[in-house]
């Protein structure tokens, strides 16, 4: 069973604090190191797997970091806290983001993350809550985490507590229906201790979302499902933070991120055929140095 | 040669199981704030009136949205529920599949899916309306336990049980009136064959609605000079391993009975275990791999020979087989 590590929560503790307390700029600066090192580990997990989903990965990275360095209110030395803030990756095929994240938080530690998607290791190419500490349910086939997380809101209110739900979905994903069934339920019941971000970055596995099965007006279909929509650049973290921090109108909240896939680095961004390509030796090199000069 | 089949049928009352269920989920409900309804707009059909009146905020009604329905389940267990999910059982299995697979199962949640009026129990309605896949379905996945109950006692046994199970659990609610079978004072045991009739001839598994017509049958095969055991295998998964292994080593054949299809359901989870383990001749009663004709649910068991008679006549195949 995976364990905390110790010098990664002290990280995140003094990261957590300092995003807290500190001016914009000397927040910004923080998160941008955080989410950037998070990209170096995500393409050093995905070379050393040989697998994995680069594209997705590097255009959510900037969300996550957002969320466990300023957002959640989950304890790594308690996962399973009832009153935590439930997060889910609906978008299950980015595990190595979330991860990563995961490690940075300190829920068990970065070394494990060599053994991804290793024969018998924890880290299995899609969550498992049964095996990694912070996973609150095993997603992979698309369209499952809003419904989900439309429960979690609903037991949290059902319990009397404050704790919120948020749920990152791919922007592809939305083309699944049990999204919108779910989405209807959550603007039904006006659930606004519930936070849909949506990672939209225009590609799925294929070709371009709009090319595919076209999602536009996407802001105002959230809005005709009774939900509270803000769109901000996904890459921006002061951006992102004030998308969470807005007051609530007693509705469910989307923030539309609009982010770049491959995000970070030159050769992959955009690129359709990075959503799951593996980087050569050489590419990682070349990623590697980009993200840290 | 056997005799003919001369033993009489008894009839006598019989229940809608749903009653039984409403009852033992609002006892449960006040006993325990853990308990929760989830349904997807069945609360007349899933019998969820009384429920709904007495905890009107613990009844989650999600409209016609099975997905839904089960994800929403799903975040409820994550939450510190207890999710009891009721719904039309082809819908809330066929449609929510991969969410009781990847939500439920995978996610190994305490919840407890309730397939009402399963089977065809909807009749006339037709083969959209009947779920006679639903065990070869439930069956294949792993870590959901499936239970199927044959009265009013083991559905009441059966609930209580899954609020205490900590796992996910499939349990088939029955609309088609059946008599009792559970004898008094037996509990609801998971995983434990109830034996109702006891024989040495051949052995008669069924679950649900097919096991008050087992019991006719052994008496019809009395009557002919075989003595049947019959077997009431409720826990489809996991199965009763050693009543079955005492059948197929003491019997001379294993007749199984179920209103489901016979590819993957109860009488396939059987010859499974009998195949490997003590293979013996066996005859396998369900819905034969057709969608049912129109009919009322008593004429489509009639159809498909889902009857005491037509269980009674493939035992005495078996006994017949081995005496010749």
């Amino acid at each position: 069973m995976l364990q905390v590590d110790r010098e990664e929560l002290g990280r995140w503790r003094a990261l957590r604090r300092l995003v807290e307390t500190a001016d914009p700029p000397t927040r910004a600066a923080a998160l941008r190191a955080a989410a950037d090192r998070s990209r170096t580990v995500v393409i050093r997990t995905i070379r050393t797997a040989g697998m994995g989903h680069v594209g997705g990965d590097l255009s959510v990275i900037d969300i996550l970091t957002c969320l466990y360095a300023a957002v959640l209110r989950v304890d790594p030395e308690r996962a399973g806290w009832p009153d935590r803030d439930r997060f889910i990756l609906s978008k299950g095929h980015c595990a190595a983001a979330l991860y990563t994240t995961l490690a940075h938080s300190g829920f068990f530690p970065p070394a494990a993350l060599s053994t991804f998607m290793a024969p018998l290791s924890p880290l299995n190419g899609h969550p498992d809550r049964n095996k990694v500490p912070g996973v609150e349910t095993n997603t992979g086939p698309l369209g499952h985490g809003l419904p989900v997380g439309v429960g979690a809101a609903i037991a949290g209110r059902l319990a009397g507590s404050s704790r919120r739900v948020y749920v990152v979905l791919g922007d592809g994903e939305l083309q699944e229906g049990s999204n919108w069934e779910a989405a209807m339920a959550a603007g039904h019941r006006d659930l606004d201790n519930l936070t849909a971000v949506v990672d939209r970055n225009r590609l799925q596995q294929g070709a371009r979302t709009e090319a595919t099965n076209r999602l536009e007006p996407l802001a105002g279909k959230w809005r005709s499902f009774g939900w509270q929509v803000s769109e901000v650049d996904g890459h921006d973290h002061l951006a992102l933070l004030a998308a969470f921090a807005e007051p609530g109108a007693g509705r469910p909240r989307c923030v539309i991120a609009n982010t770049v896939k491959g995000k970070g680095v030159s050769f992959m961004e955009d690129r359709v055929e990075w959503h799951h390509k593996v980087p050569s030796a050489e590419q990682a090199e070349a990623a590697l140095l980009e993200l840290a000069p | 040669m056997t005799g003919p089949l001369t033993g009489a049928v008894a009839t006598g009352e019989t229940f809608d199981c749903r009653v039984a269920f409403a009852e033992e989920l609002c006892a449960l409900a006040r006993a325990d704030e853990r308990v929760v309804a989830v349904c997807n707009d069945s609360v007349g059909s899933s019998n969820l009136g009384g429920f709904a009146a007495e905890f009107p905020d613990r009844l989650i009604n999600v409209g016609i949205a099975e997905q839904d329905m089960v994800g929403v389940a799903a975040g409820l267990a994550g939450g510190g529920f207890v999710p009891f999910v009721c719904g039309a059982a082809p819908f809330l299995t066929g449609r929510a599949l991969e969410q009781i697979k990847a939500d439920l199962a995978y996610s190994n949640v305490h919840a407890v899916l309730c397939g009402m009026s399963p089977g065809m129990a909807y009749g006339a309605l037709g083969p959209t309306h009947h779920s006679i896949e639903d065990l070869a379905w439930l069956r294949a996945i792993a870590g959901l336990t499936v239970v199927v109950p044959a009265d009013p006692v083991q559905t009441r046994g059966a609930l209580r049980w899954a609020l205490g199970h900590r796992g996910p659990v499939y349990l088939r609610i029955g609309r088609h009136k059946v008599p009792a079978v559970t004898p008094p004072g037996r509990d609801f045991l998971v995983g434990r064959a109830d034996t109702l009739v006891e024989g040495d001839d051949v052995t008669i598994v069924a679950a649900g609605t097919l096991v008050s017509r087992a019991v006719e049958a052994a008496a019809l095969l009395s009557g002919s000079g075989v003595r049947a055991r019959v077997l009431n295998m409720a826990t489809v998964k996991p199965l009763d391993e050693a009543a079955l292994f005492a059948a197929a080593t003491h019997t001379h054949g294993i007749v199984t009975a179920e209103e489901a299809t016979v590819h993957g359901g109860l009488g396939a989870a059987v010859a499974e275990f009998v195949v490997q383990h003590a293979p013996v001749p066996m005859r396998l009663l369900g819905v034969p791999g057709v969608f049912a004709p129109t009919g009322d649910t008593d004429f489509l068991l009639e159809h498909f020979g889902l009857t005491a008679r037509g269980i009674a006549t493939a035992a005495l195949g078996l006994a017949d087989a081995r005496r010749a």
